[in-house]
């Protein structure tokens, strides 16, 4: 396709003469991501300019259209896009749960108005959103959830408690699900967005396992959130919910596959040296690796033919669901065999050797993959019931 | 490349498991091995492969063939592993066409490959000689003697071997390289010893006591042979792969079947939760298996030609994950399908033979993944 090989040449042409050259190194750790939002404090200067002329093309969210922020770009443009960001190892200029979550949402359940408000500053990066999903009663089992919006003539009163809200102590926004009728368990609910600077809504930081704190507790207390700002239908935000449940699930999957981290072996023979016919020192690690790269092999295809098979309307949507549970598992085995290979230096935590122990909490962050975002177990349940049509309980 | 099959692929598909699971369901094989049947496969039904064209896949247009691909070859080995037909579509219309292919001199090409592409003949590929795959510790042996050479030495795990009318043996002709050459079955000094398989599939030993070779029957150039060797295994490992797919896709079914039809404490056992999460594992298994296969035989037919060195990584992923995906298959089968998955009468247990000689074949999951870390440096 001619058309398309001249969008290639331009827009390597662009991406060369614009993204910045401390954009183009690879990202070493969580603190590397750009979450851009009114409060957000960038790394350098490059990193907030990377982010601006990127939402300046809408090429942070490159399919989306263009009077909502977007690159108005096809699947195909979008896909040589990416193909060129890698090539040249750009940055991700924003992440982002609007791009990934709720973008996705509004795209096909807001309203016009709702579009227009919230999409174009999702796509420069303006705001910050966040997730209230989980309650402490309300995990696997989510549609148990028990916050409670009181319906009035143009607004709604919020109370409750969310749990494992990511960033919410940085977020702007929240899009958040309620009960709204205690009638029928899934018809109860909708979902509402609203501002974190609303009175009564408060946070509190959960410190993990990692020594890390990405995840909160989220209070609300009278929070007044105006009728506007209920997406789709009152009491049908179980839909859109499971909507996007899917939207999260692939992209935890994603992270079993990123292009841009270096691979296992290369690592781990810098770590534990090679005996003198090239093998690593460590045998049955080094057998290990061998096994995890080529199931994360056969995971990039699996997820490449995944979108090949949708795109051609052949696919299963609870696919989603079977590379949500791998993705996760192998990210687990990835980080297990990290801070095997990486031994005793692997157990520093704190210090600049160990890069305040990038390898011992982002081993331990990871054990979370297998649990937010639906459990491992879940996935299954799913994709038995789902896929394999064996009975459900 | 799309991760899909095209249109004609697709038909290929169609109707090469439409034909085999016709012509040479599973009883085909019990039948073969019940009647302790002298050839092993059946020749009627070798020639009706061929007028399918099956046979004919990789022999190029020139010589009476297709022209096609290893997606297409993997595509027909995936339907063999699905009914564990018997079949030399691997040592003959998969090993020997594609050496002949590659390597052959014009006149070995004009004599063999119209006979390949019209299944007229059966060929032979010997490389192991050990209980193991180790191609790179190749000892038989090929002695300059005259113009040509003397071969001396012993092959194991033969493909076809009792009934090949010609071997194409790997040997060493000097301290670093290998040269094929062409045997004929009834050559003075060859010894051809059936084996009886698990899977009862066709395998043989071969022993080689100064056979002459003619310099007519060396297959590309002398001491050369090893590249030629390492493309051509390449190709076979990854239809073996294809195979263990089918087979591993087939058994699957089986099992999911009986899951859902098997009931004990008055419910169907797939209700059981320890079960559906096992089964629901495998299925995730089956379909990376399948994404990494068909990759790998696309990776073949990009590279292949030019730089079979870069297919090289991939297909050895495959191999080794068909391998342990097929494994977790037959083991999943035979055990959810309790004592019945232990009787002969019941296909289950064919299908974990056969996963078990598969896995073997070109290399096991160890063998590929020891490639996979060389490959990658560590």
């Amino acid at each position: 396709m001619p058309d398309l090989e001249s969008f290639r040449r331009e827009t390597r042409a662009w991406l060369e003469a614009n993204c910045p050259a401390e954009m183009r190194q690879p990202v070493v750790s969580e603190n590397d991501a750009c979450w851009g939002g009114r409060h957000f404090k960038f790394q350098s200067e490059a990193q907030r300019r990377w982010m601006r002329i990127m939402g300046e093309r809408g090429w942070t969210v490159p399919t989306w259209p263009k009077i909502y922020g977007g690159g108005g770009l096809s699947k195909e443009e979008a896909a040589v896009l990416n193909a060129e960001m890698r090539a040249l190892g750009c940055r991700p200029p924003l992440s982002s749960f609007g791009i990934w979550m709720l973008g996705p949402a509004l795209l096909a359940h807001g309203t016009e108005e709702q579009k227009l408000e919230h999409l174009p500053k999702i796509a420069r990066g303006e705001i910050r959103w966040c997730q209230g999903y989980s309650e402490p009663n309300a995990g696997s089992d989510l549609a148990a959830l028990a916050t409670k919006a009181e319906v009035h003539d143009d607004h709604l009163i919020v109370n409750g408690q969310k749990i494992w809200t990511s960033y919410a102590d940085e977020a702007d926004w929240i899009f958040c699900l309620v009960r709204t009728s205690t009638a029928k368990k899934h018809t109860g609910i909708s979902f509402v967005l609203f501002d974190m600077e609303s009175p009564g809504v408060s946070t509190r930081p959960i410190l993990l396992i990692s020594g890390k704190s990405p995840f909160c507790e989220t209070f609300f207390d009278n929070v007044r959130v105006p009728r506007g700002n209920v997406v789709g239908e009152l009491n049908a935000g179980w839909t859109i919910a499971k909507y996007l449940l899917t939207h999260e699930r692939e992209m935890i999957g994603g992270i079993g596959e990123r292009s841009n981290v270096k691979p296992l072996g290369e690592f781990a023979a810098n770590a534990v040296g090679l005996d003198e016919t090239g093998r690593l020192s460590e045998p049955s690690l080094r057998a290990q690796i061998a096994r995890f790269e080529i199931d994360e092999a056969a995971f990039r295809l699996l997820m490449q033919a995944t979108g090949d098979r949708a795109r051609q309307g052949v696919g299963n949507p609870a696919m989603s669901s079977a590379l949500k549970f791998y993705g996760a598992e192998l990210n687990k085995r990835r980080w297990e065999l990290m801070a095997s290979a990486a031994g005793a230096d692997g157990l520093e935590w704190e210090g600049e050797r160990s890069q305040d122990g990038t390898v011992a909490r982002t081993w331990l962050r990871s054990k979370g993959n297998s649990i937010e975002g639906g459990t491992s177990e879940i996935q299954l349940n799913v994709v038995a019931k789902r896929i394999l049509g064996l009975p459900g309980v | 490349m799309a991760l899909v099959l095209n249109e004609e692929q697709d038909m290929l598909r169609d109707s090469v498991n439409a034909f085999v699971s016709e012509r040479a369901p599973v009883a085909h094989l019990r039948k073969l091995r019940d009647s302790r049947d002298a050839v092993g496969f059946d020749r009627q039904l070798w020639r009706q492969f061929a007028e399918q064209g099956y046979s004919a896949i990789l022999v190029p247009e020139a010589h009476g063939g297709l022209g096609l691909g290893a997606v297409e070859a993997g595509i027909v080995g995936e339907a063999l592993g699905r009914t564990l037909t018997p079949s030399p579509f691997l040592s003959t219309a998969v090993l020997a066409a594609c050496t002949l292919a590659r390597a052959g001199s014009p006149a070995q090409q004009k004599q063999l490959l119209p006979a390949i592409a019209a299944a007229e003949t059966v060929i032979a590929l010997a490389v192991d000689e050990a209980s193991k795959h180790r191609p790179d510790a190749i000892a038989a042996k090929a002695t300059r003697d005259g113009a040509g050479f003397r071969l001396d030495g012993a092959k194991t795990f033969v493909l076809d071997g009792h009934v090949a009318e010609r071997f194409i043996v790997a040997a060493r002709s000097s301290e670093r390289g290998l040269t094929l050459l062409l045997v004929d079955a009834r050559a003075a000094g060859v010894q051809i010893e059936r084996t009886l398989m698990v899977d009862a599939h066709n395998a043989a030993r071969l022993r080689f006591d100064g056979v002459r070779i003619a310099p007519d029957a060396v297959i590309g150039e002398v001491d050369a042979g090893g590249a030629v060797l390492d493309e051509v295994l390449d190709l076979g490992r990854v239809v073996v792969a294809a195979q263990l797919l089918g087979l591993a896709d087939t058994v699957f079914g089986l099992t999911l079947g009986y899951l859902k039809e098997r009931r004990q404490f008055d419910r169907a056992i797939g209700e059981f939760q320890a079960l559906q999460h096992r089964a629901a594992e495998l299925y995730i298994d089956i379909e990376l298996t399948r994404a990494l296969v068909l990759g790998a035989l696309q990776a073949v037919d990009q590279h292949g030609d030019r730089n079979p060195a870069k297919a090289a990584l991939i297909v050895a992923q495959a191999k080794a994950h068909a391998c342990t995906t097929a494994n977790r298959a037959v083991q999943e089968g035979v055990q959810m399908h309790g004592g019945i998955g232990m009787t002969d009468e019941f296909d289950v247990g064919l299908y974990m033979k056969r996963a078990r000689a598969l896995q073997e074949l070109l290399g096991d999951a160890g063998f590929h993944a020891d490639r996979v870390a060389a490959m990658g440096g560590y």
